[in-house]
């Protein structure tokens, strides 16, 4: 257990190594000059000094051979140091811890309701002796994954804070301006948790154990709750890691629609001034996210399943 | 984005059997009568996907209204029997501009098709061909970008490039690299322990003749299918960076700018923004429901 731990944790270290590298290479070294787009950024004044551009480079060390440019941003990330932002010139990470408590809010809020009202449709659609109801539930979930999440924030804005002044359009700090946003924020993430609690739910209700269940006279609901639902929702466990960066993706579009600061808006406003050091310092934080959230799973999957044990690093199942 | 997910929904499912070409043999043809009759859901979504194309193609068919050129007498129509989706701020027809709009989406959906098709489709290949440290190499690689969530990505990519329809789309199409190399590598490698493959090579066909006329052609058809189901993904993906304000500049009405300049006028027309969405969505299901139907659906069916 303690080596597969060990080996897991190496090999998310190396995961982020390999993110950062990516994001390094793309932005740092694709055609287009960063430093002239620095000395761009925030002012629209015409052609840049030179002199300023030879010291801006000078200063962020672009004058150095891409080798060591690289090792030096490395060696500063570790740290924990992404460098400053070019707009506002405040830390990087400062930035980012910023932004974070409100996205986290926001995405929490989403997760949840994602979780309730899609697993919910889940249960119900497999539970449902009426054909036409199990037909119109399972067809929601595409439904879902079919609609832009940018649109329909604008429809719920359109509906409930235009025609029926229920919730704030857009900011609004609290409880109330969190509830639309959220309720967009679920429902791509719903339709996902929606669509494969239902999956693993049948194939849990196919298990001999539901027949022994049924032998020994248990009821439906207790069966399909007690028994089946247990047993299908760890499969669907392993795909939070995916939620986490579909979550996080979608606030991008989210914040921006409903004007929320948080971590999206923060890097829409990054892309649109081309300030790399933070859209660099966004991209690494997903990916830690996705890895972290992944690493748990990981870890606390043998402790939900004991059929799981390790065997030479890698997840068995023992029959 | 959701497409993390529907790449291993639809790698775990594309594996299953491989589906049978349509047309053919007379019965053939009346099988493929009788599995669109009882679905009436995939006839439409045909319907759709064809419309969609026809307006990209020969957008006059539809409308013959200018798209940039707005009447200035009619301002903020509401939609009725003269204009269909309403008119905006300049008196421009919004049905008009949704039908132009179908071109530059269409045409950027395709390239971040074509892109990770091509790009993810090659690394496969190679990963599943060579094997050894090579395959290692490369599949590290599409582990770390899976690990980087696609719009995330995506944004670190226009932020290098710059802004507009065909930088858009290739990062989108980079984005989705992974899911095609994994699906790729898993087929080259069942394709490659074929008896016929092992046979060609016992015959002392060069290595090249096995990778192109034994094993590509074998391993191909689920990454097609694949692409099939990545249309959808592929149109929102674009459609939410153009949204940000990535995309084609403002007078160009491709579908994501079309709902984020009628965004300012939520509050007194609707349809400037709701129209567009509708038809984002009612286009990416079409193809999500095609995109089903190829995918096991239909050779389940038979």
């Amino acid at each position: 257990m303690r080596r597969y731990v060990i080996r897991r944790i190496a090999q998310a270290v190396g995961v982020l190594w390999a993110a950062y590298t990516i994001s390094f290479l793309v932005l740092d070294f694709l055609p287009g000059d960063p430093v002239s787009a620095m000395a761009g950024a925030g002012s629209d004044s015409g052609p840049v000094d030179p002199a300023q551009l030879a010291r801006l480079r000078h200063e962020y060390g672009f004058d150095k051979p891409v080798i060591l440019q690289y090792l030096d941003y490395l060696g500063r990330a570790v740290r924990g140091d992404f460098g400053d932002s070019i707009s506002t010139g405040r830390p990087v990470t400062a930035t980012l811890a910023e932004a974070l408590p409100q996205t986290l809010a926001l995405a929490g809020a989403a997760l949840l309701l994602a979780v309730v009202f899609g697993g919910g449709l889940a249960v119900l659609a497999t539970y449902t002796t009426h054909r036409w109801l199990r037909q119109l539930l399972l067809s929601l979930p595409p439904l879902g994954v079919s609609v832009p999440t940018f649109w329909i924030g604008l429809m719920l804005v359109e509906l409930f804070s235009f025609r029926v002044r229920l919730f704030p359009a857009f900011g609004g700090d609290g409880v109330r301006g969190l509830v639309l946003p959220a309720v967009a924020l679920a429902v791509p993430t719903g339709a996902i948790v929606a669509q494969v609690l239902a999956k693993s739910l049948l194939t849990a209700l196919d298990e001999a154990y539901v027949e022994t269940a049924k032998a020994k006279g248990a009821g439906r609901a207790r069966i399909h709750l007690r028994h089946a639902l247990r047993n299908a929702s760890l499969p669907a466990l392993t795909v939070v890691g995916l939620l986490a960066g579909q979550l996080m993706a979608n606030s991008v579009v989210i914040e921006t629609v409903f004007s929320r600061d948080g971590l999206g808006r923060v890097t829409a406003g990054a892309v649109t001034v081309q300030d790399i050091p933070l859209v660099q310092g966004v991209v690494v934080f997903g990916s830690l996210v996705f890895v972290v959230v992944n690493l748990v799973v990981d870890l606390v999957y043998p402790l939900l399943d004991p059929r799981i044990v390790m065997a030479s690093g890698r997840r068995v199942v023992v029959a | 984005m959701s497409q993390g997910l529907v790449d291993d929904v639809a790698a775990g499912a594309v594996l299953g059997p491989e589906p049978a070409g349509f047309g053919g043999v007379p019965g053939k043809r009346r099988g493929v009568g009788r599995f669109l009759l009882r679905r009436p859901g995939l006839v439409a979504s045909v319907a759709v996907v064809v419309l969609v194309v026809l307006a990209a193609f020969w957008p006059d068919l539809f409308t013959s209204q200018d798209p940039l050129r707005g009447t200035p007498e009619q301002l903020f129509q509401a939609p009725g029997g003269a204009h269909w989706f309403g008119t905006d701020e300049l008196g421009r027809d919004v049905f008009t501009r949704v039908v132009h709009g179908a071109q530059l989406s269409l045409q950027a959906t395709l390239i971040a098709l074509a892109v990770a098709f091509v790009a993810g489709g090659l690394l496969g290949l190679v990963a599943g061909f060579a094997g050894r440290w090579v395959e290692d190499v490369l599949m590290r690689f599409v582990d770390v970008l899976l690990s980087i969530p696609a719009l995330f990505l995506s944004l670190a990519l226009v932020t290098a490039l710059g802004y507009g329809t065909v930088k858009v789309a290739i990062a989108v199409g980079i984005a989705s690299i992974a899911g095609f190399a994994r699906v790729m590598r898993a087929e080259v490698l069942r394709a490659r322990q074929a008896v016929f493959v092992e046979a060609a090579r016992s015959c002392g066909v060069r290595w090249y003749s096995v990778l192109l006329r034994h094993v590509l052609p074998n391993a191909i058809g689920p990454v097609v299918v694949l692409a099939t189901v990545e249309i959808g993904t592929a149109i929102l993906a674009v459609s939410s960076l153009s949204f940000l304000g990535y995309g084609a500049p403002p007078p160009a009405p491709e579908w994501g700018t079309l709902i984020s300049d009628g965004r300012n006028y939520l509050a007194n027309a609707w349809w400037l923004t709701a129209l567009p969405g509708l038809t984002i969505a009612v286009t990416v299901l079409a193809t999500n429901r095609i995109a089903r139907a190829l995918d096991g659906e239909w050779a389940r069916q038979r």
